[in-house]
């Protein structure tokens, strides 16, 4: 892991890629911790809330977004060489978002169907995470992230270490917060057993299942959990939609899904519908 | 001799998502208009294809990490359309204090740190707290508040999770809310400070006139419901957009613009809902407005950093007759309903604006279509022509001068264009 520098003053940078803003917008949501952070960093580059842009390098850039187009595939590699520390933030920067669902698609076809001139788009075929491109430092997982990770990045940042991040999964999280588990008591199919923690187990604090919006934590199972999932009653087609979600291209989850609707087209080439 | 200049705004900043500006100005006339849209296409029309209507609240909110409540509200509005399910009123009035808390948290967001630097000419809320500290601090307490009460409904201010067709899937008990009653009665007085130390700051007048589009309802300041109204006299019901309104694609420039059918441009927004709702807002905001009357006289865009203003002061105010009179919903989850093919409408009113949702489901309840016409896309055609009016005065001035007044003019619209789907075909379009 690379250890970050120590600056007197930190030089802050925030990149987008193709993104809803979220992630950006929960380092402005520190709300009082915001001015005093502000006044320990240099913001040289940061859009959304600045008109103010430096030059790198930058001492931390934090990345949101996932790379969809050519401009950004090249945009990317720029800015790790102005980097001295790239952290990407969020499901679409870490696992493609849930714009990834297109990886499987004819994005061809997607193009006709939403634009009159399909001919002027530049796209990539696929979305994909950021360090599938460039050398990242760390990850900061989730969808938004949670800005008490971010918060700590950046401590960790004027200190000059590296950041510890939560691991374990969204269960190990409910389960000390004391809650009634969804899945056990209710059926309802809770993506936490596979789910990497960082959310404080927000969905079953809301009484209800977990949509693995943070991702698959690092060594998931989730075809076990995919059993237990079709013995509540859900079918194969409910399955592989419940895997394919905002970090469905997150490889546990991808490979997971993929495998179901192999399975899938086979029994339909077969003759038998799932559902 | 023609005199010929371009101003280039390379990445707009202080607006949600990623654009550009080129203005081409001869002899006093321009001659050309692009807001240029270079954020990525994310396809969520075409994703949410064979998606089940349950899975839409979860998935729309990644549309605008700023304001997912409001794709969520429009969603849930379609769907329930299409499945006839009517919530409790329990469940109507949280999805008021749900919608009030993004307001507040969006305007606020907006008024401090993407539009005031432009008033004192500095570069950012950082800078403008080194002046007006307090007045930021203001801005965060009462955005924080904002996000308080989005995250107790939805458990965090940022796509947050808990909506679902007819309801909740928890409803906060009565001593969970009741603590946010203290905070927004003091919350009232900080919006109005606010407020008065924005029109302290010598907001730019532009006295036009323009065709405003919000929803109105029968009692309340709309939020959820209500049937689109115009200053121009329309008054439909949201099924209906499509006989009034058009997005067409204009050859001379970039933009696949929402217009009035009849007509043209129009303008969605604060403005908007502070012209036609003015007799609906509460006392509070109702006395800020009639104070204001004068900047309200004309519709003027100069004049939506003020209606941002009224409407956090109504926020507050819905927010605290909400708590104080609520009773929790007898089933939060709402009645049982089955899925079925059909074809639903939902309108809400964004922060940034009217957003209508068509949405048509299968007869398992999957998505077969759906459509999203986000508030910046209907601005798009009016920011562009405010831009060309507009242009004649920056002929005197610096270059760096003229792009900060064409950045002013288009923060008028707090234009998101993170908010996908339609307003991306921009991009194309000047190529």
């Amino acid at each position: 892991m690379t250890a970050f520098a120590t600056a007197p003053k930190l030089k802050l940078a925030v990149f987008k890629f193709a993104s809803c803003d979220g992630c950006q917008l929960q380092l402005l949501n520190l709300e009082h911790e915001l001015l005093p952070l502000a006044g320990r960093i240099e913001i040289a580059h940061f859009l959304e809330a600045s008109s103010r842009v430096e030059p790198g390098p930058y001492d931390l850039s934090l990345v949101e977004g996932s790379v969809a187009t050519p401009a950004d595939a090249a945009r990317i590699r720029r800015i790790r060489e102005e980097s001295k520390v790239l952290v990407s933030i969020g499901a679409c920067a870490t696992a493609g978002g849930i714009q990834a669902l297109r990886n499987r698609a004819d994005v061809e076809d997607w193009k006709q169907r939403v634009y009159p001139h399909p001919e002027w788009l530049s796209v990539l075929p696929t979305s994909t995470p950021i360090a599938d491109h460039v050398k990242v430092d760390h990850e900061l997982h989730g969808c938004p992230i949670n800005p008490l990770q971010v918060r700590r990045v950046l401590l960790r940042a004027l200190l000059g270490t590296t950041p510890d991040l939560p691991s374990g999964s969204v269960c190990h999280e409910c389960k000390r917060a004391g809650r009634v588990c969804v899945l056990v008591a209710r059926g309802a199919p809770c993506l936490g057993p596979v789910t990497r923690a960082g959310c404080g187990a927000l969905c079953p604090s809301l009484a209800r299942d977990c949509y693995g919006c943070f991702g698959p934590l690092d060594d998931p199972n989730p075809p076990s959990l995919a059993g237990r999932l079709a013995e509540l009653g859900l079918g194969p087609r409910d399955v592989e939609r419940r895997f394919r979600g905002i970090t469905g291209y997150a490889p546990a989850f991808r490979a997971l899904a993929d495998r179901i609707a192999e399975e899938r087209s086979a029994e339909e080439t077969g003759g038998s519908a799932d559902d | 001799m023609t005199e010929r200049r371009t101003v280039e705004v390379g990445a707009l900043a202080r607006v949600e998502g990623e654009g550009a500006l080129h203005l081409t100005v001869e002899d006093g006339a321009v001659t050309e208009v692009r807001l240029e849209i270079y954020e990525p296409p994310r396809f969520f029309e075409a994703f949410l294809r064979g998606r089940a209507a349950t899975e839409l609240p979860d998935l729309v909110a990644r549309i605008c990490g700023i304001c997912p409540v409001a794709y969520q509200m429009s969603a849930v509005h379609a769907l329930e359309s299409i499945f006839e399910v009517e919530p409790e009123p329990a469940v109507r009035a949280l999805r008021r204090l749900y919608y009030a808390g993004e307001w507040m948290e969006s305007h606020l967001l907006h008024m401090v740190f993407l539009a005031a630097p432009d008033y004192l000419g500095l570069d950012d809320a950082f800078e403008v707290a080194r002046q007006h500290r307090a007045e930021v601090e203001r801005c965060l307490g009462l955005r924080a508040l904002g996000n308080r009460i989005v995250a107790l409904l939805g458990g965090r201010p940022v796509n947050p999770v808990g909506v679902k067709v007819g309801g909740f899937t928890r409803a906060p008990r009565p001593e969970a809310l009741a603590p946010l009653a203290d905070p927004l009665r003091r919350a009232r007085g900080d919006a109005e400070a606010l407020l008065h130390w924005i029109e302290s700051l010598g907001v730019p007048e532009r006295p036009i006139e323009q065709e405003l589009v919000a929803l109105r309802h029968a009692s309340e300041y709309p939020m959820n419901e209500g049937r689109i109204v115009s200053t121009r006299g329309l008054d439909l019901a949201t099924p209906d957009f499509d006989e009034h309104f058009v997005e067409e694609q204009v050859p001379h420039s970039t933009a696949l613009q929402c217009r009035v059918r009849e007509r043209g441009p129009y303008a969605v927004g604060p403005l908007a809902r502070v012209h036609l709702n003015a007799d609906r807002l509460e006392p509070a905001a109702r006395a800020a407005y009639d104070r204001l009357a004068p900047r309200f006289a004309a519709t003027d865009p100069y004049a939506g950093v003020f209606a941002r203003g009224i409407e956090v002061i109504e926020a507050v105010e819905v927010a605290l007759s909400v708590v104080e009179d609520y009773e929790e919903p007898r089933d939060p989850d709402g009645p049982a309903w089955e899925p079925r093919a059909g074809v639903g409408w939902g309108a809400t009113e964004a922060p940034r604006g009217l957003l209508v949702i068509r949405v048509e489901t299968d007869e398992r309840g999957d998505v077969e279509e759906i459509r999203i016409v986000p508030p910046t896309s209907q601005n798009q055609a009016r920011i562009e022509q405010d831009l060309r009016e507009l242009a004649p005065e920056l002929l005197s001035g610096s270059d760096d001068n003229a792009r900060r007044r064409c950045e002013t003019a288009i923060r008028n619209y707090d234009p998101c264009i993170s908010c996908s789907t339609h307003f991306l075909r921009l991009e194309i379009e000047r190529r």
